[in-house]
């Protein structure tokens, strides 16, 4: 997601539309990404540092974007 | 004086920036792949050329930046060679932290491909000194993401280093929010780095180097490091 502050054009553009077709409530569209991936690793801990390592080298840009991670175990 | 032009899969101004330094500017010039793991040692300047490496996907420049070459890209600046990026290039730059900041999407959310006019703001570097004092550059620019955006501490450092090269303005050389294409801070259109070897700007000298194409005004940049690198 794009942080706190700074003007999500696209975000803006969705709310203008949504609020053109009836949706007056909504306010303060953000648009984000939603990255999914497989890890092997041997602890969630270890995936946790894994993908935070990853988001800040590649997955995210660090200077505009904040980034949360989810993890669930594949069975 | 031997330019080096990067290409990366997804490149599609390398020709033109060819072009303009072998032909036009008439320098020597080479085409480098982006699996090239070294730079040869006769090369003076690189050029990350325009275009969409990796189709942009994720962020402009963000795959590019970890492409084979790039580590010898990045060992190369760091040594004091001279690196251009346009466009895309500026894009895979700052991606490679070898430039403050980022270019987020335009204000408007369109493509934009269109001339603009350049006022340079700081004559004193290997990529500008070529250009007569108080010049207005008509060159063009085509892209979707090139609202440069950075915190203010990095803001204040660019204004205090002297580090903006160009800014947007109007014919007349007013710089003002009409002027400004894509929303970008400052009205910033490129960026030297603090040691002054690496610099990045969203328009396309290459596509204003002969007057068929409608403005020679990019030639003052090549032949800006040709004076200087020779």
């Amino acid at each position: 997601m794009l942080k706190h502050g700074i003007l999500d054009v696209q975000g803006k553009t969705v709310e203008n539309s949504l609020h053109s077709i009836g949706f007056e409530s909504m306010q303060n569209v953000r648009i984000g990404k939603y990255v999914q991936l497989e890890i092997h690793a041997d602890s969630i801990e270890q995936a946790n540092e894994l993908v935070k390592s990853a988001c800040e080298k590649l997955i995210a840009n660090p200077i505009i974007e904040d980034y949360n991670i989810q993890i669930e175990e594949v069975k | 004086m031997k330019f080096g032009v990067v290409v990366f899969p997804g490149s599609n101004c390398d020709s033109d920036a060819f072009w303009a330094t072998s032909h036009n500017a008439k320098a020597e010039s080479v085409y480098l792949w982006h699996k090239d793991s070294e730079i040869p040692s006769d090369i003076d300047c690189l050029i990350l050329p325009g275009g969409f490496s990796y189709g942009d996907y994720l962020r402009a420049g963000a795959i590019a930046r970890f492409s084979p070459i790039m580590r010898e890209v990045i060992n190369f600046a760091n040594n004091g060679g001279y690196v251009l990026g346009i466009c895309n290039g500026f894009q895979i730059l700052t991606e490679a932290g070898l430039l403050p900041g980022t270019l987020m999407k335009n204000k408007s959310l369109n493509f934009i491909c269109k001339y603009v006019y350049l006022k340079t703001e700081n004559y004193n570097t290997a990529f500008s000194s070529a250009i007569p004092e108080n010049k207005i550059l008509k060159i063009p620019i085509a892209h979707g993401e090139g609202n440069y955006y950075a915190d203010n501490e990095t803001i204040n450092e660019l204004l205090s280093d002297n580090q903006i090269v160009f800014k947007y303005c109007t014919e007349d050389g007013e710089i003002d929010d009409s002027a400004n294409p894509n929303g970008a801070m400052l009205n910033i259109a490129g960026i030297i780095n603090k040691k002054g070897n690496v610099m990045g700007m969203m328009p396309h000298p290459e596509r204003a180097s002969e007057c068929l194409l409608g403005s020679e005004d990019g030639l003052y940049i090549f032949n800006s490091l040709i004076y200087c690198l020779k």
